[in-house]
């Protein structure tokens, strides 16, 4: 997973992004969102605070949510990531985007793709969540824009229209 | 009003699939082959001379582009409504974070250290940090007096309305710095071209002040200036005027470098450096008789303008005018300064002004009600403004608007009464108390006074020569639903499927000047515009032998063989002012706006008196925008705004040192999240407006109005002590409790 690298302090790091494997020669604290947005121009992902505050920047890291402006790049080796642009598998829409763009819970979009994956772990773990497990699971996302209310909309009609 | 097909209805929001794959592309997705990083020196001290700039020797400078104010081939300022803001500090600073020097280098990292390798050693002058010191003009720093702007509302005989009061009741309230908070940073990239001239694309809301601003700046021509707006993250007024500022600083970069610069700021930069709400302060002095009614008043409204005039005075302008409330004054005198101090410069947030001017109108009449003896429910129902009787500026209401009947619907749906009795038994006892609160407003819609008839905007639509349909406007989309709304309005006009429909992308180069998108004007002027234009072309192609009742279809191929044989097929509409609608820019008098939105709120607020936390348990926001053309978009503009309120009341404090703010991170500037959030249950009556697209009027601002003043009527609910200042956060009320009478405490 890491070797050395013949430019000093980088190093070669492989990890599974949204399913297919990436080799990336990065420094090793590389922030994992200068990574995803620069070295593998997957630019879905936001930088909002930079400090692990806002949530925009948001990933799955082997199926946990992280805030990947304060992962370095060598934690996340050999990890498996799925960003937004790898959660629906195909052209289709997921039932959870699809209720995003439905119940309004996407206005100017730059915190969208992290509240996604939040929502998106919120579900794994709970199928069927209360407004009040969807209200603390979300807290660490920020939104300026919607006042939130149509995001837990959105998550509430991704849980009842998937049964999963 | 039921014909319409797509108006009025849900439809998807134009640009949602791109915002919920990640497709949409933020100016900060953005690259160029050879682009440049910029980055700026700023000022580290409030006010002073500069007097040497040094170059640490560590670093090899000939790497770097370095840009000062000699750079400059233009005028050295921010063109705006004066020119007042330079872009680089030239000799002098006025304000902490004021851009000095500029560096470009291809490394963004190496950039940042080399930022802070350059030295600036200044000679410091004395700042001015309060209202209050820059009104005692012992320091001038601006202008002959600290004085950007005063307005007068002189309305009816105020002298001898006091010898008739029953009641003069007198306030003092003020409320502070917010923070915009956008969640994309400010950013642009620059592009220049000795032929094209310079191209910006940027996060922004307004492209031609942009476009207006580089002309001045760089000494060019109009058509050597393109502004394209990227997809924006969020602006709230915050992206107003200030691009104008990092536009032209990428530009200066750009073309001394001659390769394309990005400047993205980091969190700390664009929230020590950027604007904010304008701080306030209002004095009400007031003449009520016995039974409630309000005979006239008294209003001074000063607001904390910062270093330079910019939009200063308009904010005034907007907060002065909705200084008076939703409320029937038989005379009133409302004075309004915009004064300067050595902050950054303030700057547009949703409201403009208002949110500042209602909170104390708002705070006052539940002051009022105390001292009549009346409850907070009838002394507003008594004072409501009704058709047929004059505002603060002379505005005859012509609309039937029934401000009691909305009150009486609010307090149903918050369950006011039944809450408030018991609210009373269970406060007697244990930590917790519990309070409700209501604030009644009004919000004009688009611009002030004579403002629309001077911005003459313009819209086009385009039928394309694949049969589809363009709207041209440089009205632009940062999440509130420009695009979506003006392609209900041209295919309800055109009587097409919303989907036959797209917007251009707002270009200089390409769409004229709809207008800033700012004001809440965007749906109801600019909207009317796109209706306008889109009958045009479908006059044109029936014209040409298209029957009336046509098909998308047989309108796709008449507009397909129109561009065929013509080459284009284009039609532009400009904003005529409505007849009979008058206003005197001198005696501030007259049809302040084309329309207003009414709103009632009503919140419940619990204080926990062992943390002294307040948190709003239930928030109902009803309101009248006119035709709602979009439910869940207009649903989430006033969710959005009202959250934005709660934080202005409860959570968002600014803390200022030297001029500076010192909490410029999202860690220590806190803004709601979900968690802190009550339900916010929006709730529309619907009455139209003869002057906006299918009866709309604004909607943008109008929530940001309410929340304040109705959560700190709660809290004085709750805890029987004064709260005239906000934010107020814990500290902040543990404080006003401490420091208030014990007479005052119920």
């Amino acid at each position: 997973m890491i070797s050395n690298s013949e430019r000093p302090g980088q190093c070669e790091i492989s990890l599974a992004v949204n399913g297919e494997p990436k080799t990336v020669r990065v420094y090793p604290m590389a922030r994992l969102l200068d990574v995803l947005r620069h070295e593998l121009g997957l630019t879905g992902t936001k930088e909002g605070c930079g400090e692990g505050e806002c949530g925009s920047c948001s990933v799955l890291m082997n199926g946990k949510l992280v805030n990947s402006c304060l992962v370095p790049a060598l934690q996340a080796a050999g990890a498996g990531l799925t960003t937004i642009e790898g959660l629906a598998p195909g052209p289709q829409l997921t039932a959870l985007q699809a209720a995003f763009l439905k119940c309004g819970g996407a206005q100017c979009g730059i915190c969208t793709p992290g509240m996604i994956l939040a929502s998106r772990q919120l579900l794994d773990k709970k199928p069927k969540p209360t407004l009040e497990e969807v209200r603390e699971g979300l807290s660490g996302n920020l939104c300026r824009c919607t006042g939130y209310m149509q995001i837990f909309e959105a998550v509430m009609e991704a849980a009842g229209g998937n049964p999963e | 009003m039921k014909e319409e097909q797509i108006v009025g209805k849900s439809v998807p929001r134009k640009e949602g699939r791109d915002k919920v794959t990640g497709a949409a592309r933020y100016i900060d997705d953005m690259t160029m082959p050879g682009m440049l990083y910029g980055a700026t020196v700023r000022s580290q001290i409030p006010r002073g001379v500069i007097k040497k700039i040094s170059f640490d020797s560590r670093f090899n400078w000939a790497e770097f582009v370095a840009v000062s104010a000699k750079d400059i081939p233009g005028k050295n300022c921010i063109a705006l409504i004066g020119d007042d803001q330079p872009c680089l500090a030239d000799g002098v600073v006025n304000h902490p974070e004021e851009p000095i020097l500029l560096l470009a280098h291809q490394n963004p990292h190496v950039l940042r250290k080399a930022v802070d390798a350059v030295s600036i050693e200044y000679e410091p002058l004395p700042a001015v940090f309060t209202m209050e010191d820059s009104e005692r003009c012992s320091q001038i720093i601006w202008g002959a007096d600290n004085t950007f702007k005063t307005f007068l509302i002189a309305k009816g005989d105020i002298e001898s309305v006091w010898e008739k009061a029953d009641y003069i009741v007198e306030g003092e309230y003020t409320t502070g710095a917010q923070e915009q908070l956008y969640i994309e940073n400010n950013g642009v990239i620059a592009a220049f071209d000795a032929d094209q001239g310079i191209t910006i694309w940027g996060s922004l809301q307004c492209p031609y002040y942009v476009h207006k601003a580089m002309m001045a700046l760089l000494n060019l021509p109009s058509e050597k200036v393109r502004v394209v707006q990227a997809e924006t993250g969020g602006a709230f007024g915050g992206k107003e005027d200030y691009p104008s500022i990092i536009a032209g600083h990428a530009a200066l970069l750009a073309m001394k470098s001659g390769r394309p610069v990005k400047i993205i700021y980091d969190r700390m930069e664009d929230m020590t450096a950027t604007t904010k709400r304008h701080p306030s302060r209002t004095r009400h002095r007031t003449a009520v008789s016995k039974d409630g009614k309000i005979l006239g008043g008294e209003i001074e409204f000063t607001i904390d303008g910062g270093a330079y005039a910019t939009l200063s005075s308009v904010v005034l302008s907007r907060g002065v005018i909705h200084a008076g409330g939703p409320y029937y004054w038989p005379c009133i005198r409302i004075r309004g300064k915009a004064v300067a101090t050595s902050h950054p410069p303030h700057g547009a947030f949703r409201g403009f002004g208002a949110p500042q001017s209602l909170f104390a109108m708002e705070r006052h009449m539940d002051r009022i009600a105390q001292v009549v003896g009346l409850s907070p429910v009838e002394i507003r129902r008594r004072n409501f403004l009704k058709l047929g009787e004059t505002t603060t500026t002379d505005q005859v209401i012509r609309e039937e608007i029934d401000l009691g009947k909305f009150l009486d619907r609010a307090l149903v749906l918050s369950d006011y009464h039944a809450k408030k009795s018991r609210f009373v038994n269970e406060n007697q006892i244990g930590p917790v108390k519990k309070g409700m609160g209501i604030a009644a407003f009004l919000h004009g819609a688009g611009f002030t006074g004579s403002g629309e008839r001077y911005l003459a905007s313009v819209v086009g639509v385009e039928g394309c020569a694949d049969g589809t349909i363009r709207v041209l406007a440089a009205s632009t989309e940062f999440g509130q639903g420009t695009n979506t709304v003006l392609c209900q309005i041209a295919a309800e006009a055109l009587k097409l499927p919303y989907d036959c429909i797209q917007i251009a992308q707002p270009d200089t180069n390409q769409v004229p000047n709809s207008g800033p998108t700012v004001a809440s004007r965007t749906a109801m002027v600019v909207g009317n515009l796109v209706r306008s234009a889109a009958i045009g072309i479908r006059q044109t192609l029936v014209a040409g032998g298209l029957h009336d009742s046509y098909s998308p279809e047989e309108f796709q191929a008449a507009c397909q063989r129109h561009v065929a044989e013509h080459g284009e097929l284009r039609s532009y509409a400009r904003y005529d002012p409505p007849a009979g609608v008058f206003w005197d820019d001198q005696k501030y008098s007259g049809e302040a706006y084309a329309s207003f939105a009414w709103a009632i709120y009503i919140a419940e607020v619990r204080v926990d008196l062992s943390t002294y936390a307040a948190t709003v348990e239930d928030f109902v926001a009803l309101q009248e925008v006119g035709r709602v053309l979009h439910p869940i978009l207009a649903k989430g503009q006033i969710a959005g705004g009202v959250a934005q309120g709660i934080g202005f009341a409860l959570y968002e404090k600014v803390v200022w040192q030297n001029g500076r703010m010192q909490n410029g991170q999202m860690t220590n500037y806190i803004m709601p999240t979900s968690a802190d959030l009550p339900s916010i249950r929006v709730f529309f009556e619907e009455m139209g407006n003869i002057h906006g697209a299918y009866g709309a009027k604004g909607i943008g601002e109008l929530p940001m109005d309410g929340p304040a003043p109705a959560i700190a009527n709660a809290i004085e609910d709750a805890l029987g002590t004064r709260f005239d200042s906000i934010p107020l956060l814990p500290e902040d009320i543990f404080e006003a409790i401490s420091n208030s009478e014990p007479s005052e405490i119920r």
